[in-house]
């Protein structure tokens, strides 16, 4: 996952350096040529040591058939990448079956996580009494941990025993529904979960870029006479597009990188169908100890995510042009 | 709340990335040690050395922690030139972190580990034969169960010496089975008994014997009721997976009919059917030993425990069992490893403490002896012992076995019919078990 921040987050930085370093060329010469550089120094040393060496490092893992423990570990070539796409091998079912939960909830959770925060933030920016009180409701789950909402929610959405279901029953709704063992009831939960869970996040990020956006335009916008609507679709939404390529950027790669959830609540079931990529991963490379076949699969990862990523900043900045 | 079993919610965070980077790179400089051999000392007779400061690394995080403790101080003081310190984490973690410890030189002398583990960590290279320990100590099969002595070797060299054996019980509600007119102090251990039993407890409008489609424990029933039925999970070289024969077929089919039947509940979820049978909607289940210490702690819940009914042809019941092993140094210290031996004697054969801690001991004389025999629960276990069915010693089984799990899931929420979905799950078995005849080279 960090890998993929690393990526877009050099991609940003890149041209800038370029940029300045030919303008001081022109004017200063010499003398400044080392300066942008050595500014850059500190944080590329981290990236080299904390995320080049480490993809290198995964990438001729990815090579290997590798296991730390044993003497042997043969060079494989790009077998560890064939497996991925060869229907008759051991791990192609289970991998592609992973790739689909996660893209189903990835597809599932972003627009929820995108909206209902957004939504959220609108609400929480208006004064209106206790509002420091609701801010601090909506953030609270996020604080706590993946294992405290994954036990929690497990036992409330238990079929037979949960109290979902309970309350549901009392209602006159159907008390029977399998939360956490069927789909796609399992993956109703694992969104719905999520969204509880993270919203308070974006929602918070989206208050800060609210509070950015000049009162003037909005007064503006009133002396012309547009309604809450217009002043929300061509004031609000126009001045968070930073935030929203943000906000979209982060949920799309965390969704993507969903694990708690899915071990936890519904512990893959049915069968694996709710198994995401990365406890899949996880699962490859340390309780099976095949560190070569994991690296594969994270790189093979590392680039869908990379594609979307780069989608996402494509569409983004279309718009803005 | 089950504290055993490694497979078992491996809660990994957000540390897991820098904590393989780390231990890739510890690798480097660690690997490929294999000098240490396994002849030092008298093979744990006594210890007549300079004082030795050994580590142990257990998984121990419940109650049974502290008794271990306990024990651990009494062999310490009982020792003048040894010196024992118990490190405890997640089973899940430690099983993570050994390899990496040890391969640094950071790792324990003795490393408490499960059966099924031994034969991976042997064929990684992390623990070391103990062969001599047992010749030296003249400790035999007859000093313990057959099935438990025999799970410590791994291509033909003993990598553990068993401590205790944790089987699965048949535990039941007694007041569930006095409302539906049943002996409450008659358990049903017949097939037909059972489900003679579970028609009354219908009658009464009990669902009496809850289907979790989940390892714990609908799986680990189901592994128990594969043996029952005559069928076993893998071919004896552990080659082939069998777990879609006749037999187990019939076995899992015999599970899921209790579902259609209407004895369980459809999509019974994680621990369901254990709170059930402790708040009174659910009379029977099968669960590990373990939780008899989690039921002694509810005084108003009216429970026994037995050996689990025999459904089958035979009787069987799952069963894993803690294991000592000593952990390969990169430095060979002849001292620390004949001092480790005669502590994993010296514990071994004063495992009765440890039974109260909720676990079988293994050593026959501590389970003969009339202390053992007054605790009640756990000695109503023992018997099982006999015909325990102990996963295989072979490498790198511990995703196999999940496959296993995962079969019985897709039958037991009825997303396949349970021959289709155990043929599914052999089917990649096979391909798991021939990939590591590859990785582990047998």
């Amino acid at each position: 996952m960090a890998d993929v921040i690393e990526v877009g987050a050099a991609r940003g930085d890149a041209p800038p350096p370029a940029a300045s370093a030919a303008r001081r060329r022109s004017s200063a010469g010499r003398g400044g040529r080392l300066t942008p550089y050595l500014f850059l120094a500190p944080y590329l040393v981290l990236f080299t040591v904390f995320g080049a060496l480490p993809i290198l490092l995964g990438v001729w893992l990815s090579l290997h058939q590798w296991d730390f423990q044993l003497p042997n570990r043969p060079f494989v070539g790009l077998d560890n990448y064939k497996e991925l796409f060869s229907s008759d091998s051991a791990v192609y079912g289970d991998w592609w079956q992973s790739v689909r939960a996660t893209a189903i909830f990835t597809v599932l959770s972003v627009p929820l996580l995108v909206v209902v925060p957004l939504g959220l933030a609108v609400l929480l920016n208006r004064s209106f009494p206790g509002r420091t009180f609701f801010r601090a409701v909506y953030f609270a789950p996020y604080v706590l941990g993946v294992a405290v909402i994954g036990l929690l929610w497990r036992f409330l959405l238990d079929a037979n025993l949960g109290l979902v279901n309970r309350l549901l029953g009392v209602v006159g709704l159907p008390a029977d529904t399998p939360w956490v063992t069927d789909v796609p009831w399992a993956w109703i939960s694992l969104v719905g979960v999520t969204v509880w869970w993270t919203s308070g996040f974006n929602a918070v990020i989206y208050l800060a870029g609210l509070q950015d956006i000049p009162q003037e335009l909005y007064e503006a916008a009133k002396v012309d006479g547009a309604s809450a609507w217009e002043r929300f679709r061509h004031v609000t939404l126009p001045g968070l597009r930073p935030v929203l390529l943000f906000v979209m950027t982060t949920t799309i790669l965390a969704s993507a990188n969903v694990f708690g959830q899915s071990f936890l609540i519904t512990q893959g079931a049915p069968g694996t169908e709710t198994r995401s990529v990365v406890w899949f991963i996880v699962e490859e490379g340390l309780r099976d100890n095949d560190a070569g076949r994991a690296a594969a699969m994270s790189i093979v990862f590392a680039l869908m995510l990379a594609v979307v990523s780069l989608a996402n900043f494509r569409l983004f900045r279309y718009r803005e042009d | 709340m089950i504290p055993n079993e490694m497979s078992r919610r491996r809660l990994l965070g957000l540390g897991i990335g820098l904590g393989a980077a780390a231990t890739l790179t510890l690798a480097g400089c660690g690997g490929g040690d294999d000098s240490s051999g396994p002849a030092a000392g008298n093979g744990g007779k006594d210890y007549t050395g300079p004082k030795v400061d050994l580590k142990l690394w257990n998984g121990f995080t419940g109650g049974d922690g502290e008794i271990f403790k306990t024990l651990v101080s009494q062999f310490n003081s009982e020792h003048q030139n040894i010196a024992v310190s118990v490190a405890t984490y997640q089973w899940e973690d430690y099983y993570n972190k050994l390899p990496g410890a040890a391969s640094s030189g950071n790792g324990p002398d003795i490393a408490v580990m499960h059966m099924d583990q031994l034969a991976t960590f042997a064929a990684r290279g992390v623990i070391t034969e103990l062969d001599d320990v047992a010749t030296t100590l003249e400790l035999t099969e007859a000093d313990f169960a057959p099935t438990v002595w025999k799970g410590g070797i791994y291509n033909n060299k003993r990598y553990g010496i068993p401590l205790d054996m944790h089987p699965l019980g048949f535990y039941y509600n007694k007041s569930v089975m006095e409302k539906a007119g049943l002996d409450p102090n008659k358990p049903p251990t017949t097939r037909d008994d059972f489900t003679a039993a579970l028609t009354e407890l219908k009658k009464s409008g009990v669902q009496g014997f809850w289907i979790s489609p989940f390892q714990f424990t609908g799986g680990m029933s189901f592994y128990s009721l594969v043996y029952q039925f005559g069928g076993s999970l893998f071919d004896a070289e552990v080659n082939k997976a069998t777990f879609n024969s006749d037999q187990a077929v019939e076995a899992c089919t015999w599970m899921v009919d209790m579902i259609k039947q209407g004895h369980s509940p459809s999509n019974v979820g994680q621990d369901a059917e254990y709170l059930a049978l402790k708040s009174g909607k659910n009379a029977f289940t099968f669960n590990g030993i373990w939780q008899i210490n989690d039921l002694k702690k509810s005084p108003d819940v009216q429970w026994g425990v037995a050996p689990l009914p025999q459904i089958g042809s035979t009787p069987a019941a799952w069963a894993n069992s803690h294991n000592f092993t000593i952990v390969k140094q990169r430095a060979n210290n002849a001292n620390k490893v004949s001092a480790s031996k005669v502590f994993i004697n010296w514990l071994s054969q004063h495992s009765l403490d440890w039974a109260k801690g909720g676990q079988v001991p293994a050593r026959k004389s501590v389970r003969d002896s009339a202390d053992f025999k007054a605790l009640t629960e756990v000695g109503a276990l023992a018997p099982e012992l006999e015909y325990a069915a102990f996963p295989p010693a072979t490498p790198g089984l511990g995703e196999v076995l999940t496959t296993f799990y995962n079969s019985f899931n897709e039958a037991a929420l009825g997303k396949k019919s349970p021959k289709q979905a155990l043929d599914d799950g052999v089917s990649k078995a096979n391909k798991q078990l021939e990939d590591n005849r590859k990785k582990y080279g047998s």
